[in-house]
């Protein structure tokens, strides 16, 4: 059986890495009783896979990761009982059962994830006005730095949506193994098309979910991942 | 789900000593933010003492220690008390809180250390001892004892350092001497009593020293001979003590454990639940510092021990326990704790970790359910080549119990195994060192002996060789630490010697940088003459003496050179047995007379029984616990 696990990863928290945010979760597994199947072997671990790792001093409401379970309780309970050993900043948010199929894997299923990204010096109103003559750019051509050396790639495909609101941009865009956009890099460009220059560490990022295409044919429907899980009686 | 959402957002964000350009720029900014699973929070203003409890090395070695766990669960059990952690800010960090007046703050609290009413440092090895001087310095607090003002916390030590306390006397107010569960209730109800009182600094340090372990440095006079050694040491006033007595557990069984150990982000060095089975050791061997500081050994009962490792594990998450000790297999009850362990563990998915185990077949049975033989590879500490050497140590161990363990470990399926040995060994001679090569070679040998078709590939041997450091309290507290060049001779033949054995692909040989454990060995057995070094390589830039990418000689030959102070005065030197040594004021109930007797025995290599064999008459009798008055059939 598996479940699949949301939790929000708030404040202080955004300083704990990927990794240890996975040992985390294998403690407090065990703390909160869980029923988790065990890898074989003489170092038995637990099965689970996240979605999608968050960079450090990144918060998000939308973080997924699935688990293998021999035997479920009812969804409130495990989540009461998550919720009872978690440290301030991470809560849990719904546990619910997904189907064993692996193509309903988070990481498999994950196609774009939608943020607030907030500039923490810069008044934001001139750029903002610049939004829809950046949307309207044929390309947006992105220097990624690569082991070998740079190459160029055209992020505007990968921009679903991008908005100002109050004093953050809303962002929807493409995540997953294809085609990953960090938010920032797109943020930055519209800095430099708005002719401003952003100072490093100025950018506040806060994740709002993650989503699966559940379209068809060249039709994009985006859907919350949790909405794969059912509530477990 | 939407009240823990609200809950979350309602609740005040955490403040921290450190804004997020600085935490986003250092490495692992985890160490800093505290907020622990099982760290303890409590409100400032609802307490009477703030006690800020320190490990001067980086967090992940510091969180990794038992001792502080233990002490900071006692603290924290007083409502009175709020104990927090600081570990020493890593390098990059430093710097920045240095160039930017960052004051050295508390994990829980994020609050100044300088505002805390003690700072207690653990003092768990020499080569710590200039991060001692960047905790102080970045807190804010005068380095030396005297100069501190009301303003500033009564900063004590302890830690198995503190059995030669004198290289960092004027650093500290006082010192607590022993095992920590026994006097500090003590201490802080003085310290209270004092407070109400209206009494100052002065008065609080000259009373707690008449408190049984504890040793006041600034109320001791020292003098020196024209040669250099120590002439005298005395209290300045009458109602000080001249002897400082250890202070240790004597009903081991009820003593304080913490149900819950605070487990962090970040992995740390140990990461996992550590069950402190004993204390103590029976050995006697008379290299070994904690076998005699330690004495007697003291045992936890199982259904002690069966309580407190579930209750660990369930507080914890942890997927891992591992027995803590310094010989497990001298654990009387050592089966049926394995037994028990080994129905809880498994079936949970936790791993068993069996430290300090004797290779015999009791143990290499255990071993190879817990672990898998194939990938795992078996250590053990012969510690000298030769069977003189190792009655020279009192090691206790033969060749045929070495070659015997090692044949029925390969026998059971294993084929790599790490030796550790100890080099400059008193008496050792080059025969000795190049016996190491040789006992290398007996065990590969004794892997060939396997049939062909039922060994698992080539043997592959380690030996491992670290550079002897005399430590106070030891039969070997007289004895002349070798020289560098000495150790590097005997390196060098050992090296050869294994070049030429017929097996020598099969045997890796290694061995320590000499440039740190000289220092170790000056600081083991120095006096206060030299805490003037530690404060002049300290202020030239030394720190994190302990990492070999932090390590700079040259700073510390210069710090030498500008104190006018002789290292091989420390380290190289034997001492008669009539010198009065820095240490001599401490009393740890093993007699001097019974660690002269042992250096004699030593000079002769006659090998002293174990405690459980037979009472050597140590003196540690006298506390009337223990191994000493188990009933023996």
């Amino acid at each position: 059986m598996k479940l699949r696990i949301k939790f929000s990863k708030t404040g202080i928290m955004k300083y704990i890495g990927h990794l240890d945010v996975m040992r985390y979760f294998q403690k407090a597994l065990r703390r909160a009783e869980f029923d988790t199947t065990l890898s074989g072997g003489f170092s038995p671990h637990m099965i689970m896979s996240f979605a999608a790792p968050l960079g450090v001093g990144i918060t998000s409401e939308g973080e997924y990761f699935d688990l293998e379970v021999a035997s479920v309780m009812p969804s409130e309970e495990m989540e009461r009982r998550l919720n009872d050993v978690m440290a301030d900043g991470i809560s849990v948010l719904s546990v619910r059962q997904i189907p064993d199929d692996k193509k309903f894997g988070g990481m498999r299923l994950l196609a774009a994830a939608d943020y607030l990204v907030t500039p923490k010096y810069l008044p934001h109103p001139d750029v903002a006005e610049s939004i829809p003559a950046f949307l309207e750019q044929t390309e947006i051509l992105l220097e990624k730095k690569t082991k070998k050396g740079s190459k160029t790639m055209d992020i505007r495909p990968l921009i679903y949506r991008l908005e100002a609101r109050e004093d953050a941009f809303y962002l929807f865009v493409s995540q997953g193994s294809a085609n990953n956009l960090r938010p920032e890099y797109v943020v930055e460009k519209l800095f430099a098309f708005a002719g401003k220059t952003l100072p490093e560490h100025s950018l506040k990022i806060h994740r709002l979910d993650l989503y699966a295409d559940a379209g068809k044919d060249m039709q994009q429907r985006f859907v919350s991942l949790e909405s794969f899980g059912e509530i477990c009686k | 789900m939407m009240k823990s959402m609200k809950n979350n957002t309602l609740k005040e964000e955490r403040r921290l000593a450190l804004p997020e350009e600085i935490l986003l720029q250092v490495s692992k900014p985890e160490r800093y933010i505290g907020n622990e699973i099982n760290a303890v929070m409590k409100q400032a203003d609802q307490v009477k003492i703030r006690f800020a409890f320190a490990f001067p090395d980086v967090y992940e070695i510091g969180m990794s220690h038992l001792g502080i766990q233990i002490l900071y669960d006692m603290f924290n059990r007083r409502d009175d008390i709020w104990c927090e952690r600081v570990y020493s800010p890593w390098p990059d960090l430093d710097r920045i809180m240095r160039d930017e007046n960052i004051p050295l703050f508390a994990l829980e609290s994020q609050d100044p250390v300088r505002n805390f009413d003690f700072l207690g440092i653990t003092l768990q090895y020499e080569m710590c001892y200039t991060n001692i001087l960047q905790i102080l310095d970045l807190s804010g607090i005068p380095l030396n004892a005297e100069d501190r003002t009301e303003e500033d916390p009564i900063v004590i030590g302890g830690g198995p350092c503190t059995y030669n306390p004198e290289p960092v006397a004027p650093f500290f107010d006082l010192f607590y001497i022993g095992e920590g569960e026994v006097v500090y209730d003590r201490v802080f109800d003085l310290y209270l009593a004092c407070r109400e009182e209206g009494a100052d600094r002065h008065t609080f340090l000259r009373r707690a020293a008449s408190l049984p372990g504890i040793y006041v440095p600034s109320l001791y006079e020292v003098s020196y001979h024209e040669d250099g050694t120590l002439a005298d040491f005395r209290p300045l006033y009458d109602d000080v003590p001249a002897v400082v007595e250890k202070q240790l557990v004597r009903d081991f069984d009820q003593v304080t454990y913490p149900e819950k150990q605070v487990v962090p982000f970040v992995q740390a060095t140990q990461d996992r639940v550590v069950l402190e089975v004993q204390r103590g050791c029976i050995r006697g061997c008379r290299f070994c510092q904690a076998g005699m500081v330690y004495r007697p050994l003291r045992e936890k009962h199982l259904p002690t021990l069966m309580r407190d490792a579930k209750a660990l594990l369930a507080s914890t998450g942890y997927d891992e326990i591992s027995l803590s000790s310094l010989s497990t297999s001298d654990f009387s009850e050592l089966k049926p704790l394995i037994d028990f362990l080994m129905e809880f563990c498994p079936a949970r998915g936790i791993n068993i970790s069996l430290p300090s185990l004797r290779i015999d077949a009791f143990s290499l049975d255990v071993m190879s359910k817990v672990q898998d033989v194939k990938k795992s590879s078996l250590t053990f500490a012969p510690e000298a080549g030769t069977q003189r050497m190792r009655n020279v140590i009192n090691k206790g161990l033969t060749e045929a119990d070495i070659l015997k363990g090692a044949g029925e470990a390969f026998a059971g399926g294993w084929n790599k195994v790490k030796l550790y040995f100890m080099m400059g060994l008193p008496f050792e001679t080059e025969e000795d060192v190049r016996g190491i090569a040789q006992l290398c070679q007996k065990i590969a040998e004794e892997y060939y002996e396997i049939p062909k078709e039922s060994r698992n590939g080539k043997i592959q041997i380690t030996a491992s060789c670290s550079y002897f450091v005399p430590k106070p309290f030891t039969p070997f507290q007289w004895a002349a630490m070798d020289t560098v060049d000495s150790y590097l001779e005997k390196a060098a033949a050992a090296k050869q010697e294994v070049r030429a054995q017929t097996n020598q692909r099969s045997i890796r040989f290694t061995y320590h940088a000499s440039g740190v454990s000289m220092l170790e060995g000056v600081f083991a057995r120095g006096d206060r003459r030299c805490a003037e070094v530690l404060r002049h390589a300290y202020q030239n830039g030394a720190i994190f003496d302990a990492w070999t990418e932090n390590f700079r000689q040259e700073i510390w030959d210069r710090a030498f050179d500008e104190c006018g102070i002789d290292p091989s005065f420390y380290a190289h030197r034997e001492r008669p047995l009539d010198e009065k040594l820095p240490w001599d004021f401490i009393d740890i109930g093993v007699t001097k007379a019974f660690l002269a007797r042992e250096w004699e025995n030593a000079k002769e290599a006659r090998v002293t029984p174990n405690c459980r064999q037979a009472c050597s008459g140590c003196g540690a009798r006298k506390y009337k616990g223990g191994v000493c008055f188990e009933t023996k059939n």
